[in-house]
């Protein structure tokens, strides 16, 4: 059984996409492309797909992996645009590699995020920063499935900045916006960045006036650096098959 | 009343022709730009706060986005409820693809919006908006709206004043759409009169290519005359009804002394349309296929339409005949193409009585063969009581998985039967169960009325006795204890254009003693009753689709009322307010000298003029009547594909005819291709 792992992006309106909602349409992707599937065994065979750490709901990701089990051996890059044409514009196939050694979910140690917050001024936003960076730990509370849950944002957080730079959010618009840039650890219970910005709360009374927009930028190892490394990276053995 | 998912089967890989690479087209990575009038900027921020947003981000495949300054005609279409419920709607997405196959035609599509982001909407100024191009619904020129059921109509009320359009067609201007109705409800739009611009009866196809071309000339012309002038030209037609330019008249007792036109060259009558030839016709050619989940997550492909099975409660088959068959070519055309553009792995073969196709059983073993172990699944909904039935689904079930079985003889006792010209005899039942059982069906559903005319509790108790005889004939048969059978049992509404119009409905509170006489009934000896399941509704939600169903043009306040007072998706039994309904008809219809039982549970007399008597279904009057009287005296009438004509009127007054096979044609093996495709069909 050939394994091939593939990076895809959940981009603008299409953010809105559930995790539940992407696998149904990805299955439904992959009749259409006739990819061909190996299925798992059993009364109601499944399609062989196991997914890596999802971004929430209405969160948008430019790093998005999954792994799928082929039942005969297909070109990876073939298999790229066959999907991407499979899909709505907007769920968009960026890469596939045909994986080799180790497992997917054991290269996704952290996330790199930015959070765009309209109309926040980046310099109160730069004082909540710095006030979270300061603190040892920062509890925050979350409605999760089992109930409400209280557990620190702050150790997970490798770095976090406001990114001075890009000072104007990516759709253009008058109403001043507040950028930050997130590096966060892979942690149980995880730390997304809606709990950073819980903690932005707790820290520094942090309020967004409008709802953040939150994208995913990397997801994959970590270097000693804290840079995050595309965990396809070592499947590719040197030869990129992949286009970006 | 609660909605139900469809089932779901097991995902493979299908195989089909492959796309010639002429027409290939591999869609842009970026996401969509934002249309000049989009509401999108404004919409977005709004989301994250609101459950399932992703129902309101549009992107399906098979959605088309076209440039608004290109197009001349703007359709926005609705199915007012839920988007999980509209967007299987097989009306909608037959209009939507007909309608944008035009060159200078745009067609968009709107759903009812859930309570919490309609009050965001309003917090934040944000229209009423199609999902497509996010454009706000009161900058179209039509806004068509399909009508399954009445109970939609307070999401009607809600959308056009969420879309800022004047909530009495007699407010509006130029600047707002033509409302139009369509679907089966439309068929009486009478209650719903004062809010809609025009009504169209029957088959939307042509219609709305009509109703396209007339707008287009006008427009043309330098709109003479604006508003009045062109729904005049609409009237005109003969096939658009336009309730401002007709007058009701009322009796001292309330009821309608007559309706008149009240300008000239309107005809007094308006026909409804009826497409010939399906096999011209073969949409949805793109289905929509959503991100979101939905009711149904399949290929539907109606295999014929209409239906003179006459089953005297059944609008559906009184209002589309005659019958109209799909060739059994162009059906297995329709699934390869619909499955090949769509990834789903579930084909549904409807109709109103799937297997009275003429070619059912080729068309059934003919699907099965083309696919075989691709693990595409086929169901047939809507099958009759007879063995016949049981061999179909043997067929449809040979990849593996097993569709449930529903028969619905509708009515327990032999002699209701007679009243509802349901032919089904419990012998017929108890053999067609047996068969099931024995050929390895665990459960089969049976589905039943309750309140249907001149019932008594000994017809409805009697529904027991079959489900007992059902269980312990399949014990018997089958030597096992291991069989079930679900009963379920909705209530009788009388419907306009049926026999049973002039019918008096049960009150609520018969109905809801009846079903607990019949629950009694059924657990009376638990052995069997262990093996029954028993679902039913309540009688009240009922009663109100009764009254909108019959309703007249006085049972517009009532529903504004209750859309005032915060009613809305009145189809869903968590939404539905009995209370809201009373007290609103309580509240208005005494000032009209008349209240809710008059519309409801009042029998008709022959000579009373009834709401929609000046709308045509082609069904003659008289014929009616008399189907009425045989009912009562429990006189059975036969199909007219098998038996002479019995004069219902349809064909004649609608120049139309039974279109019916068998054309001996068989479907062919699906060469199967193996390898990567590249699929059509992504956004425009």
């Amino acid at each position: 059984m050939q394994r091939v792992r593939i990076r895809y992006a959940k981009r603008g309106p299409l953010r809105f996409t559930s995790h539940r909602d992407f696998a149904r349409a990805f299955e439904r992707a992959l009749r259409r492309a006739g990819v061909p599937m190996a299925f798992s065994q059993g009364f109601t065979p499944h399609p062989k797909i196991s997914y890596a750490s999802a971004a929430p709901t209405g969160v948008a990701s430019e790093a998005e992996y999954l792994e799928i089990g082929l039942r005969e051996p297909v070109d990876p890059d073939a298999l790229r645009l066959a999907l991407d044409a499979a899909l709505s514009p907007g769920i968009d196939v960026l890469d596939a590699v045909v994986a080799t050694g180790s497992g997917l979910a054991d290269r996704i140690e952290a996330s790199q995020w930015r959070v765009e917050l309209p109309q926040v001024d980046p310099e109160v936003l730069a004082k909540a920063v710095a006030a979270f960076s300061a603190a040892e730990e920062v509890q925050v509370e979350r409605m999760t499935k089992q109930g409400r849950r209280t557990f620190d944002a702050r150790a997970a957080v490798i770095s976090i900045d406001v990114d001075v730079a890009s000072a104007t959010p990516s759709e253009a618009s008058a109403v001043p916006c507040a950028i930050l840039e997130l590096v966060v650890r892979q942690v149980t219970p995880s730390v997304r960045p809606d709990d950073v910005l819980s903690g932005l709360r707790v820290v520094a009374g942090l309020e967004p006036p409008v709802a953040p927009k939150v994208i995913r930028l990397a997801q994959g190892t970590l270097t000693a650096q804290g840079a995050i490394v595309d965990p396809l990276d070592a499947d590719r053995d040197g030869a990129t098959i992949g286009g970006r | 009343m609660a909605r139900r998912a469809g089932g779901t089967g097991v995902a493979r890989p299908s195989t089909g022709g492959r796309v010639p690479l002429g027409i290939m087209s591999v869609p842009s990575t970026t996401p969509r730009p934002v249309a000049a009038n989009s509401v999108w900027p404004r919409l977005e921020p709004l989301l994250p706060q609101v459950t399932k947003p992703i129902q309101y981000v549009g992107g399906e495949l098979g959605a088309v986005v076209k440039d608004w300054d290109s197009a001349t005609v703007r359709w926005a279409l609705m199915y007012p409820d839920a988007y999980e419920v509209g967007l299987p709607n097989q009306g909608v997405q037959i209009l939507y693809e007909v309608l944008n196959e035009l060159p200078d035609t745009l067609a968009e599509r709107t759903y009812a919006v859930w309570p919490d982001l309609e009050k965001l909407m309003r917090a934040h100024g944000v229209p009423q908006f199609t999902v497509d191009a996010h454009r706000p619904v009161r900058d179209f020129d039509l806004f068509g709206v399909s009508f399954a059921t009445e109970l939609g109509y307070t999401n009607l009320l809600a959308a056009i004043d969420l879309a800022g359009i004047p909530l009495l067609a007699a407010d509006r201007t130029d600047a707002d759409p033509v409302i139009v109705a369509g679907g089966h409800a439309a068929f009486n739009p009478e209650p719903i009169a004062d809010f809609v611009d025009a009504a169209v009866l029957g088959d939307g196809e042509e219609a709305v290519l009509e109703i396209t071309a007339i707008l287009r000339d006008w427009k043309a012309e330098g709109c003479p005359g604006g508003r009045d002038e062109l729904l005049l030209r609409l009237a005109r037609t003969e096939s658009v009804y336009v309730p401002r330019f007709y007058d009701v008249d009322y009796l001292p007792d309330g009821r309608i002394q007559r309706v008149v036109p009240n300008r000239a060259d309107v005809p007094f009558r308006v026909h409804k349309r009826t497409t010939m030839d399906l096999d011209a016709w073969p949409y949805p050619k793109k289905p929509l296929v959503p991100l979101a989940e939905t009711v149904h997550e399949r290929y539907a492909v109606e295999i014929f339409r209409g239906c003179t099975r006459g089953c005297r409660f059944c609008q559906a088959g009184m209002i589309t005949r005659p019958v109209r068959e799909r060739s059994i070519t162009t059906v297995g055309q329709m699934v390869q193409q619909g499955l090949e553009f769509s990834g789903f792995h579930e084909v549904g073969l409807l109709s109103l009585s799937s297997a009275d196709h003429s070619e059912i059983g080729d068309m059934c073993s003919g699907l099965a063969e083309q696919y075989k172990g691709t693990n595409v699944s086929l169901s047939l909904p809507s099958t009759r009581v007879d063995a016949f039935n049981i061999e179909l689904a043997q067929e449809l079930s040979r990849n593996g998985r097993r569709t449930g079985l529903t028969f619905a003889p509708e009515g327990g006792s032999e002699r209701i039967r007679k009243v509802i010209n349901k032919m089904v005899s419990k012998d017929d039942l108890i053999r067609t169960v047996v068969t099931a059982y024995t050929n390895g069906w665990r459960q089969v559903k049976l589905y039943f009325m309750c309140g249907l005319p001149t019932e008594t509790d000994s017809d409805v108790l009697e529904i027991a006795d079959m489900a007992h005889e059902v269980i312990r004939a399949g014990r018997a048969a089958t030597g096992s204890k291991d069989i079930r059978c679900t009963v379920s049992i909705g209530g009788f509404v009388p419907k306009p254009h049926t026999p049973f119009q002039w019918a008096a409905m049960e009150r609520p509170e018969v109905i809801d003693g009846r079903l607990k006489l019949l629950k009694q009934a059924i657990n009376a000896d638990r052995s069997l009753g262990r093996a029954i399941g028993f679902r039913y509704h309540d009688g009240e939600p009922s009663l109100i689709e009764g009254l909108l169903s019959r309703g007249d043009r006085r049972v517009g306040a009532v529903i504004r009322k209750v859309w005032e007072n915060g009613g809305r998706f009145d189809g869903w039994s968590e939404h539905f307010s009995y209370q809201r309904w009373v007290e609103a008809a309580a509240e208005v219809l005494p000032t009209f000298g008349v209240d809710l039982d008059w519309y409801t549970t009042r029998e008709r007399d022959e000579l009373e003029v009834l709401p929609w008597d000046h709308l045509d279904s082609g069904l003659d009057k008289d014929w009616l009547w008399q189907d009425w009287q045989d009912a009562l005296s429990e006189y059975e009438q036969d199909d007219c594909r098998w038996t002479p004509c019995f004069d219902c009127g349809v064909c004649p007054t609608m120049d139309t005819e039974i279109q019916i096979g068998p054309t001996g044609r068989k479907l062919l093996p699906l060469t199967p291709v193996n390898g990567l495709k590249l699929p059509t069909g992504a956004q425009q």
